[in-house]
């Protein structure tokens, strides 16, 4: 997807400003996190099993590429291949001539970070290859050519009567008066569009949330059945996964998707868990003749061995944005590239360069919810202030945000942009204190709310109130 | 093979040789590789819940509880003999057609259709079968999960295609966790091997893409209904 990244501050004034945005955003605040408490509240070795998961992924990570060798050789002998792309293109490049070969017209694909972060679908579209998106949230954003806005729920800044026009705009060849006020409708069509696409596709690509080196076995976990679908359908399976998504065994999976689900969505376990190992085999009656695993790294080896390294623990789970008090005022969108929230801010910085992310890590609040939730106890919060801190040492950041006192001086000359960033603040605080109306802690307030709850702000700021006011009268 | 393989495999080695040189780590290492193969071989049990670890009734109990929470429905019948019966009943109480598609699997292959009425078909589904009926080779009580694995007798497609899934399962075969399940796929397939597809079902499909509302019949089965054997 295109970067907008560096442009983060403008992004987020605007998404401050969409109203459709904001009453979206408010189904983010009050579904993720209750659902979550409760699952994880449900489970009593949950915090130990957080414990287990994050030595696992240090485990792997500390023997990568003794992992990746075993996995390769498992998935070789049960009639795969694998190969191996350092960069974006180059995994493009791979994908393209496999499908080339399979003489694909389409393409259906299940969600895949990995996919967006190299701009798959452009690339296909531009060699004249369809990719057709089969997750809800992904086809609905497809046909209105965004990008996602959350890693697990891409349209989740969308309201239902915007799906419902999009759907109107696309779907020309159903009867235009035909009613779709009700979600389930809205489902309906869209799993009806879509049967189409998947019986007549060439090729099925898939992301992977597990690469099990114990086996040579991808996993991939999905609520609608789309990813199974979309993989065992056509004649070729394409699978894109990025380094650190090896485990090593069935039993270190199944230990960390008992947090998967509960940290994404609140559930136990997600519909689908599906395991695939290599091409259908010559009993089968159904599933792919060809079974492909490319392996992306794209920058991830840069963050081994270096303040980051815990970063690659991460099993795109979404509780640090569901939770993170900035993602709720602005939404994914105005991050600016394909992994928003917290973990966006660790991440883009490395994978896009800090030249066009490095203002991301600015937009936290320090409130360390992030991590507090992180099913692999990433140390969020203190990464971001890695990234600061070198983004520091580069002098990247404008010289007035180096000291406090120039950071004052240069809103005090631009009180429109000091509006907007008082209006951001007051608005992420308004937020964080839902229901409550009082904090009990406070980023570098510490020293006031130590002692007593910092009052709420009721949502606008005085210069905000003074000017209705002033209308008003 | 085509010009980009070239590429691939150079990609390869620069990827471990960059994992290697952040690492400070040899690949020959014979000590780290020590610790890769004790892991590969040994597949430690990590964390159990002690949730799922009961005596088998109460283990099935739990199975029902946490897929009818999911909004699967479970039936439970004495014997095999009477799943047709079973399905009867569970096609007619929902008004839904009276065609069935199976696989191979010889659990379901002797079993008496002609009492009920449903017309029988095997093989594949290409997505023009309402009902698909399958054989779970286990359960996870934990979680009220299905496991299918593929092949002849339970063709993966028919675990996806049809509105209506229909899943028969052992009472003895239902497990405490996940991890019990795994080294019952060791045994069957060997170490490090698996089926082509092993199939974790948790309740019918869904979806939650539209301003967070839970709708069940995404893509797959809009129904899945679980007959618990014994
Ligand atoms: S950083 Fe942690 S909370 Fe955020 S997506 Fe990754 S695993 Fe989930």
């Amino acid at each position: 997807m295109q970067i907008t990244s560096p442009e983060f501050k403008q992004n987020a004034r605007a998404a401050l400003a969409d109203p459709n945005l904001q009453k979206a955003l408010r189904h983010v605040r009050s579904n993720f996190i209750d659902k979550r408490a409760k699952a994880a509240g449900a489970l009593p070795e949950f915090e130990a099993l957080r414990d287990n998961a994050r030595d696992i992924k240090n485990h792997t990570l500390a023997h990568l590429d003794l992992y990746l060798e075993a996995y390769e050789d498992r998935v070789r002998q049960a009639g795969g291949e694998v190969h191996y792309a350092e960069t974006a293109e180059t995994a493009r490049d791979i994908i393209r001539s496999i499908c080339e070969r399979a003489g694909a017209k389409t393409v259906t694909k299940g969600k895949s970070m990995i996919a967006e972060e190299i701009n798959l679908n452009d690339y296909l579209e531009e060699h004249g290859i369809t990719p057709v998106e089969t997750d809800l949230g992904e086809y609905i954003i497809q046909l209105r050519h965004e990008p996602p806005s959350h890693i697990i729920a891409p349209a989740v800044h969308l309201t239902r009567e915007q799906v419902e026009e999009s759907f109107r705009k696309s779907h020309t060849d159903l009867a235009p008066d035909r009613d779709l006020t009700e979600p389930t409708e809205l489902l309906a069509e869209a799993r009806a569009k879509l049967r189409e696409r998947f019986l007549a596709a060439d090729v099925g690509i898939t992301g992977a949330n597990f690469l099990v080196a114990e086996t040579g076995t991808s996993v991939i976990v999905t609520n609608e059945g789309n990813g199974d679908l979309t993989q065992i359908l056509p004649r070729v399976h394409i699978v894109i996964a990025s380094i650190e998504k090896i485990t090593p065994t069935l039993n270190d999976v199944s230990q960390i998707m008992r947090l998967l689900a509960r940290s994404a969505t609140g559930q136990d376990m997600s519909v689908y868990t599906t395991f695939s190992t290599g091409p259908r085999r010559p009993e089968d009656p159904d599933g792919p003749d060809e079974y492909h695993v490319v392996i992306l790294d794209n920058g991830r080896t840069g963050m081994l061995g270096s303040d980051f390294q815990e970063a690659l623990r991460c099993i795109r789970c979404g509780a640090c944005m569901n939770h993170c008090p900035v993602y709720h005022a602005i939404g994914g969108h105005a991050y600016g590239w394909v992994y928003p929230g917290p973990i966006g801010a660790v991440l883009d910085p490395q994978l896009i360069g800090v030249d066009k992310a490095g203002n991301l890590p600015n937009a936290s609040t320090f409130c360390g919810r992030c991590e507090a939730v992180c099913p692999m106890r990433i140390p969020l919060p203190n990464m971001m202030r890695h990234w600061r801190e070198r983004e520091f040492e580069r002098h990247l950041s404008p010289a007035v945000a180096r000291y406090g006192i120039g950071f004052w001086a240069f809103f005090a000359r631009r009180p429109r942009l000091y509006q907007w960033a008082t209006r951001l603040a007051m608005r992420v605080l308004a937020n964080r204190a839902i229901g409550k109306g009082r904090y009990t802690s406070l980023p570098l307030a510490g020293g006031w709310t130590k002692y007593r709850d910092f009052p709420a702000p009721e949502g606008r700021t005085f210069q905000e109130q003074w000017s209705a006011r002033r209308k008003a009268s | 093979m085509v010009g980009a393989e070239e590429g691939v495999v150079s990609d390869r080695e620069v990827i471990l040789g960059k994992i290697r040189r952040a690492l400070a780590a040899d690949g020959n290492d014979v000590g780290r590789r020590a610790i890769v193969i004790a892991r590969l071989e040994g597949t430690p049990r990590g964390i159990i819940p002690e949730r799922g670890q009961l005596p088998q009734e109460e283990r099935v109990a739990l199975f029902t509880t946490m897929a009818e929470k999911v909004s699967a429905t479970v039936g439970r019948i004495a014997a095999l003999e009477d799943v047709p019966r079973a399905v009867a009943e569970f096609l007619r109480k929902h008004n839904l057609p009276a065609s069935l598609r199976i696989g191979a699997d010889p659990l379901l292959a002797d079993l008496a259709w002609d009492g009920t009425q449903i017309a029988v078909s095997h093989g594949p589904s290409d997505g023009g079968d309402p009902v698909g009926l399958s054989h779970a080779v286990a359960g996870i009580a934990e979680s009220g999960t299905l496991v299918l694995t593929s092949g002849p007798d339970n063709p993966t497609t028919l675990n996806f295609l049809p509105e209506t899934h229909i899943v028969v399962i052992r009472a003895a075969d239902i497990a405490g966790d996940y991890e019990t399940v795994w080294d019952e796929v060791r045994e069957t397939y060997g170490k490090g091997h698996m089926p082509r597809t092993v199939n974790m079902v948790t309740g019918p499909s869904r979806s939650a893409d539209i301003e967070q509302t839970l709708l069940l019949g995404a893509h797959g089965p809009r129904r899945l209904h679980i007959v618990v054997v014994g």
